[in-house]
């Protein structure tokens, strides 16, 4: 029973010191959706950032460290402006999920720059604090969860201050309230953005520090899942609300320690993105609200306009395919064949997005979730039920699809922006249940030695015979998919894409309709995945990370979204080229985000149109 | 053919409908009046299960409408158009009219079918594209010369009328037993308003049982059998044109009378 108490104890301390820093990455979130109408993807980014110029001041620089708090201020402030700049000023009236994937696209961007900057490598942080710890009753606080506390409440006290007794914080109040009136009024709503990022990207910057001080460690990948779970947290307690963000921080600290109490260390995330799923779908304004609707949407889900689309003869077509047929008997470098190969692949997720986005208006952030489906599936009947490949493929598609659809069912009633994120969610919870399935999937070891894939008994080993195989793959699935768009399921779609509303009440069931896009991209998703798996004859939970969902819609918008050709066009230009160039390769989510961010900016209908 | 009793729907405590109550019959034309913010649109919202009611019941065939889905409504054999024009507008007018005949089609209640038809249309399948095609255009057709050249535009680059026209096309593919028209000449010149009277009097004439929110009194005086005057979410008066055009609540809530606030939607 006293250990229980003790443990109990420390849960609680764990959980509230957790929960700190969450509600300081969600209250900086919560300030930029208030002004901006923006969920900030690139917070968690920021975050990281913090974490490595704190880390940089104190172990390389020799810094004091309140010094390293200044100048993780300073940079992550400025981030802030910059984020704001390109994030949200330029794209004010286009759809609003444009800044929310311009800041997906930032976040690339910055997650590399900061690799660049700071190497790689986790770094370990030792705690400059001096070391004790108050012993309680049975447990113990120590001196970094002391400062946490400190500085928790701290930045809550000086925000209250701020937005209270300010001119800038009632401008800032005003814009969140009613951006036009505002305006009317004559609020600079662009200085009011501007201090919003500045104040926020602070914030994450710190708590990036206060995190890498209280786990001894930075590691570059941390940014992502930080991101999510702000913005879980502050979900939680009602989107764009500061109170709201700091409960929800503490909340889903505590959540979090508990069930890594009840379930083990490696269960943290999953936690976070079931709370995540939970909320959007069942009380999606937030714990604390009257069961209240979301708030309204704009009528399109994405940015579709179909006036610039750029009309490709079949002719053309047909000769490109025919090339991409030939080039192995041409060309025998197996690097080049390689990488058209896993363009290929590439270019099969591409296409179920844009079927699933482009054309059924769902924007998908989670595909990897149904590669990884794919590619686990397969894997798995060959190596444990003997099947063949050609069966496993096919019956792994079939795998992603329903699983794929009864995971993305409860969300399907949220609109577009809404169901974006939970599909990221989606994506995320996929991935934590293959980390810690261990019996079924290895866990983190991952399945090795899974056999190649075969052609009617035929084993496909030689690149080309891979790289033949995975294009006949992608032929037959832009076939298909041409065949859906054309038909009357494919007309029902856009109709659903351009006004839910007006659809349901000319008697399309949303459900259906949504539930079977998502089955057809999860099925092509599937395949790719499945493919993969077996082209590696390695995977682990590694394999499919959220990088491939952002890079596959980024294929999908580069080609024009619903545009089939493009979708492939799409996948090629952004898996060669920095290949092609061989200096980019090593910068290549940095152009994978500059590609993302330049396309939503100017050309959002893509370079071949969006149908 | 459609009853409505006690029939209410809050907003965050504001009454938009209130307490509403009326019959449409078969065949009859029925219009609906009253100064904006009267709670109209609501209670086609409410009909059409776009919006879900507070109180109240609301039969069609004698069976409850209330906590179905827009599309189990739609099924029914309730069409509607949509007072601010919401057409799809990436869709060809054609395909707009073709969207409003989804409730005839076989595969609109089987995803499979519906999957296996795109995929591998048989004749069936063809035929039955190819027969609502052709009534599409005989739908478009009634419209004169206004849409028919434009079948294969994208509808987000007709004019405002036309916007209104296909809405209407689209509704009558659904074979509609009840059409609820939301002011169908919002934003009409008086040739366009004129034209579109004869058109609803064709579809009176034919026996469709029509349900109209207007504001333009001529017409209303004009098509209706029967009128209903709402006035800030309550049915103030009920009977033919010329009975309450006299009524002397309906007079005050059109000429004014003190109120405090009106609520502007």
């Amino acid at each position: 029973m006293d250990q229980f108490l003790r443990t109990l104890f420390d849960q609680t301390i764990n959980g509230l010191v957790a929960g700190n820093i969450y509600a300081l990455i969600a209250v900086g979130l919560a300030i930029i959706f208030g002004v901006g109408n923006l969920i900030n993807f690139a917070h968690g980014s920021v975050y990281m950032t913090g974490a490595y110029v704190g880390w940089y001041c104190v172990t390389r620089l020799m810094l004091p460290l309140p010094l390293a708090f200044v100048a993780v201020a300073v940079v992550c402030g400025l981030l802030g402006l910059i984020i704001e700049r390109f994030g949200l000023r330029g794209l004010q009236g286009a759809s609003r999920i444009a800044p929310l994937l311009a800041t997906i696209g930032i976040s690339f961007m910055l997650d590399q720059l900061v690799q660049i900057v700071f190497g790689v490598r986790d770094e370990s942080f030792p705690n400059p604090l001096p070391a004790f710890r108050i012993q309680i009753g049975g447990g113990s606080i120590g001196s970094i969860d002391l400062l946490i506390a400190a500085i928790g409440i701290g930045t809550a006290t000086l925000l209250f201050i701020f937005l209270r007794y300010t001119k800038l914080g009632w401008a800032l109040r005003a814009t969140a309230q009613d951006r036009e009136a505002a305006l009317q009024m004559g609020v600079d709503v662009n200085a009011v953005n501007q201090t919003a990022f500045m104040l926020a990207s602070i914030l994450g910057g710190i708590a990036g520090l206060l995190v890498g001080m209280y786990y001894l460690r930075v590691d570059p990948t941390m940014s992502f899942q930080a991101g999510l779970k702000g913005f879980a947290a502050n979900l939680l307690g009602g989107l764009g609300s500061i109170p709201g963000a700091i409960v929800g921080g503490l909340l889903l600290g505590l959540i979090e320690s508990y069930g890594v109490a009840a379930f083990g260390l490696t269960y943290r995330n999953l936690f976070a993105y079931v709370v995540l799923i939970a909320v959007l779908v069942l009380r999606p304004n937030g714990l604390f609200s009257r069961g209240r609707r979301l708030p309204p949407e704009p009528l399109t889900g994405t940015f579709i306009s179909n006036r610039t689309r750029l009309r490709v003869p079949a002719r053309v077509i047909a000769a490109g395919a025919g090339v991409a047929i030939i080039l192995p008997l041409v060309v025998r470098d197996p690097v080049l064949l390689q990488v058209l190969t896993n363009a290929w692949l590439f270019g099969l997720v591409a296409l179920s997005l844009t079927l699933i986005t482009g054309t059924a208006g769902q924007t998908s952030l989670g595909q990897a979730g149904f590669v990884a489906i794919g590619g686990y599936s397969s894997a798995l009947l060959v190596l444990r039920l003997g099947f063949p490949f050609e069966v496993a493929l096919l019956t792994a598609g079939l795998l992603s699809a329903a699983l794929g659809t009864l995971l993305v069912l409860p969300a399907l009633r949220l609109r577009a922006y809404y169901l974006a994120i939970a599909t990221i969610g989606i994506g995320e919870i996929v991935s934590e249940i293959i980390k810690n399935w261990d019996p079924v999937t290895n866990g983190a070891v991952g399945l090795s030695r899974i056999p190649s894939p075969t052609f009617f008994g035929i084993e496909a080993y030689l690149p080309r015979e891979i790289y033949w195989y995975s294009l006949a793959l992608l032929l037959v699935a832009a076939l298909v998919v041409w065949r859906l768009v054309r038909s009357p399921l494919g007309r029902l779609w856009r109709a659903v894409r351009d006004d839910e509303v007006a659809a349901q009440a000319y008697g399309v069931s949303l459900y259906r309709y949504k539930a079977l896009a998502f089955a057809v991209s999860a099925f092509i998703a599937g395949i790719a995945g499945a493919f993969y798996a077996h082209m590696f004859t390695f995977i682990n939970y590694d394999s499919f990370t959220s990088s491939w969902s952002v890079l596959t819609l980024t294929m999908a918008i580069l080609g024009g979204l619903g545009n089939i050709l493009g979708a492939v066009v799409g996948a090629v230009a952004l898996t060669a080229l920095p290949e092609v160039f061989r200096g980019l390769s090593e910068y290549r989510y940095l152009f994978y985000g500059l590609v993302l961010v330049l396309m939503i900016r100017f050309r959002p209908q893509g370079v071949l149109g969006a149908e | 053919m459609l009853q409505i009793e006690h029939l209410s729907r809050s907003f965050d405590g504001v009454l938009a409908v209130n307490d509403v109550a009326f019959n449409v019959n078969e065949a009859e034309f029925v219009s609906i009046i009253g100064p904006n913010g009267a709670g109209k649109t609501t209670l086609f919202n409410l009909i059409s299960g776009v919006d879900q009611p507070s109180h109240g019941s609301i039969l069609f065939d004698e069976k409850s409408l209330v906590g179905l889905t827009p599309d189990q409504i739609a099924r029914r054999g309730i069409a509607r158009t949509f007072q601010n024009g919401r057409v799809f507008g990436n869709l060809s007018v054609l395909e707009n009219v073709l969207v409003g005949a989804q409730v005839r089609r076989r595969a609109s209640r089987n995803p499979f079918r519906e999957l296996s038809g795109a995929l591998f249309p048989l004749p069936a399948v063809r035929r039955e594209e190819a027969d609502l095609r052709r009534e599409a255009e005989s739908i478009l057709a009634q419209f004169g010369s206004r849409l028919t050249p434009r079948r294969d535009d994208p509808a987000s680059s007709l004019s405002y009328a036309n916007r209104r026209r296909v809405e209407i096309a689209r509704a009558l593919a659904l074979h509609p037993r009840l059409l609820l028209l939301d002011e169908p000449t919002a934003g009409m010149n008086l040739t366009e308003t004129a034209e579109m009277l004869e058109f609803i009097r064709g579809l009176k004439a034919r026996g469709m049982t029509i349900l109209l929110i207007e504001h333009k009194l001529s017409l209303v005086n004009q098509l209706s059998d029967r009128v209903i005057v709402m006035d800030n979410g309550a049915k103030i008066a009920e009977g033919s044109a010329e009975a309450v055009r006299d009524n002397p609540r309906v007079v005050e809530a059109y000429l004014g009378h003190k109120r405090e606030t009106e609520v502007i939607r």
